[in-house]
């Protein structure tokens, strides 16, 4: 018999021991994100968050989106699920901006860096496939319940997107016009930001999007780690029967996400069609 | 001084660039290096120098190695061995910060595929080299708006580059290396994309242009009509090194090899050849107030000719006078040529080119007279047979070196 998970176990276990003071920081200021967030979302009257977001989903797409916000977010509220919304949706909206903060950089390097490419990719690999539950035991170990080990767990699952599309989007750039644009003596920095980043944009946004709707589905079963949001509610149907609970929060998940959905797609399409 | 130096320049692709090097200094073929490391040699001890306000073109067709020798004059490629030497300044020893500031400032290059940014305006790429060096918005952009009057693009300034033809899009391409003011532009296959028409417009324009600038400019093209079109000197590549340099005459009238030769078939002749390649030096003449009627008569029995060019006692060209006119005098028992001497003939400078000549054609199959313009001495002739070769393009390797000395002694 092998025992690979005795030593994954005991290297956890040493890393929790050790690095103890490490993970409470991020702990800390992960929190204080996600609550930023999630004040920001609560505060104002419903109403006004509903306007908000349909004003800027005709903004970016048109009648139908903003007609499916209205209602949808309405539906939401009437069911008596805005507050777990809100909260999943803050959860959603950190997890995915912390996932970028360290992905889209990752990306670059993979891009850049033909080695870290090789060691990054099986990385990537293992952490799309893992079963998104596995996260969830170290996330508890580290951070023990709540909001931080569901954001954490999210970062994992929802980062190899927005790593990949980088990487894809900037090898996608056409080698001429990098030649070129190393011919007229551009740093690597100005190669990188000039031209690099921008011919990726409407790639990388592909990465955005994806990336928010791994989020999605990743916080809402990060509600058996007492993550909160309509996972609990959907986590509730299933623990106590109630069919018609679990159906409401499926429901208002489904609403959350074809929104998120269309609105982050819109940015990706608009750029790609400007270019 | 020349501008531009290369010493030397080998580039070999592969992952045992030093044992092929070695190799190849041992006097080993390509083929056998290939064989023996896996290394490719792209560019083989190519040594030349370029003048300042030189148009230079590099020809040679794909896989010859011309566009990689080109990418080792800004090292966009490293070169394996050998040297660039700009203005005296080794360029392959340079540091980072400086190869940046040489291809910032003094080299600039423009390409095949024109590498423009489909995200930026015409007037954004055109000012992108300015933009790469700092410099203030509103100073590029007035640089960049001042080229691009330059190469015709007005009222483009703020179209996206992937809107334009790609005739439009090359002179985006070009405004961009000019708005750098670089010593040199580099232009790697600028106009191989580009429809023959529109090829051939462009073609006229960087003539204009460079008429204005005097640039110094490397130019690689596949095209041997083109690289003579454009070019004050040739270098003909193949399998990575240069067979022959020269300007576009001596390359089309001293093909250096068969190679070059079976290029050189396939080229008008006409506008290029001039009367210096095809001239007979030191024909028979006759002198006029030396050689009189019995002289001049006995030049032609021995030369076998008919017509003799007539010449002052210092070599200024006076006409022709011909066997008949001189047999009449005779009769009338004249003894100079001066009544003989045929007049108004037209004459050719020693740059005037074989399609200029043909009108001079005459039915008695006279020589052109080719004479110095500032002094109108008579420099040498060019035989009607010549001319007719040129113009009806018979195969030049039956034709060349000794046979035509012995066409137009034929005729003289």
């Amino acid at each position: 018999m092998i025992h690979i998970g005795t030593y994954i176990e005991q290297f956890i276990n040493w890393l929790t021991l050790n690095f103890g003071s490490f993970f409470n920081l991020i702990k800390v200021v992960v929190e204080s994100v996600v609550n930023a967030v999630e004040w920001v979302l609560m505060f104002p009257p419903f109403y006004m968050v509903i306007a908000l977001i349909a004003f800027l989903a005709w903004k970016r797409t048109g009648w139908g989106l903003t007609v499916f916000t209205i209602l949808g977010l309405g539906l939401i509220w009437g069911m008596g699920y805005w507050e777990q919304t809100m909260a999943t949706l803050a959860l959603i909206l950190s997890a995915a901006f912390i996932a970028l903060l360290m992905g889209v950089p990752l990306g670059i390097w993979a891009a850049k860096n033909p080695m870290a490419g090789k060691v990054i990719r099986p990385i990537l690999d293992l952490m799309q496939t893992m079963p998104a539950f596995v996260y969830l035991i170290p996330a508890v170990l580290f951070f023990g319940l709540g909001k931080v080990p569901g954001a954490f767990a999210t970062v994992i699952f929802a980062m190899p997107p927005a790593v990949r599309l980088t990487t894809l989007g900037i090898s996608q750039v056409p080698p001429s016009i990098v030649e070129a644009t190393r011919s007229f003596g551009a740093t690597p920095r100005q190669l990188l930001f000039k031209v690099e980043l921008p011919l990726a944009l409407p790639t990388i946004l592909a990465g955005v999007n994806q990336t928010i709707m791994m989020a999605l589905s990743m916080v809402v079963v990060s509600a058996m780690i007492a993550a909160g949001g309509l996972g609990e509610v959907v986590l509730k149907g299933i623990t106590q029967l109630k069919i018609g609970l679990g159906f409401e929060g499926g429901i208002a998940v489904v609403i959350l996400a074809v929104i998120l959905d269309r609105i982050t797609q819109s940015f990706g399409a608009k750029n790609l069609a400007k270019v | 001084m020349s501008k531009l130096k290369i010493e030397d320049l080998t580039l070999i692709f592969g992952k045992e660039k030093e044992t092929a090097l070695s190799l190849l200094k041992q006097g080993k073929s390509k083929a056998e290096i290939l064989k023996e490391t896996g290394c490719t040699v792209a560019v083989k001890n190519a040594s030349f120098s370029i003048e300042q306000g030189e148009f230079f073109v590099i020809m040679g067709l794909s896989g010859s190695g011309k566009s990689s020798l080109l990418r080792c004059l800004n090292r966009l490629i490293e070169p394996t061995a050998g040297s660039v030497i700009l203005n005296h300044r080794n360029i392959t020893s340079l540091g980072d910060l400086e190869l940046q500031a040489v291809r910032r400032k003094e080299m600039a290059m423009v390409f095949q595929n024109f590498g423009l940014l489909p995200h930026r305006t015409v007037l954004e790429n055109v000012a992108f080299g300015l933009e790469l060096q700092d410099v203030p918005k509103a100073e590029r952009e007035e640089k960049a708006k001042a080229v691009i009057e330059m190469v015709s693009l007005r009222g483009y300034e703020n179209q996206h580059t992937g809107e334009l033809s790609g005739g439009m899009q090359q002179r985006v391409g070009l405004a961009r290396a000019l708005a750098n003011d670089p010593e040199i532009l580099l232009m790697d296959e600028a106009f191989s994309a580009l429809d023959p028409l529109i090829r051939t417009q462009m073609q006229d324009e960087l003539i204009d242009l460079q008429e204005k600038m005097h640039r110094t400019i490397v130019f690689i093209t596949h095209d041997l009509d083109e690289a003579i079109r454009l070019g004050d000197r040739i270098a003909i590549m193949k399998d990575g090194e240069i067979i022959q340099i020269g300007t576009p005459e001596d390359i089309l009238t001293n093909p250096a090899t068969d190679y070059v030769a079976s290029f050189v078939e396939k080229v008008d002749r006409k506008s290029i050849i001039t009367a210096a390649s095809l001239l007979f030096e030191k024909p028979t003449v006759a002198i006029f107030k030396k050689d009189g009627v019995e002289g001049s008569l006995r030049k032609m029995r021995t030369s076998g000719l008919t017509t003799l060019p007539a010449v002052s006692v210092d070599k200024h060209f006076l006409g022709f006078v011909y066997l008949k006119d001189l047999l009449d005098l005779k009769a009338q028992k004249e003894t100079s040529i001066e009544k003989a001497i045929i007049k108004d003939i037209p004459v050719a400078y020693p740059e005037t080119t074989v399609e200029q000549m043909l009108p001079f054609i005459a039915e008695n199959g006279r020589a052109v007279p080719v004479v110095d313009e500032k002094t109108n001495k008579l420099i040498g002739i060019v035989a009607q047979t010549s001319l007719l070769i040129e113009t009806t393009g018979a195969s030049w390797e039956n034709v060349t070196g000794n046979t035509i000395d012995n066409l137009q002694k034929e005729i003289l």
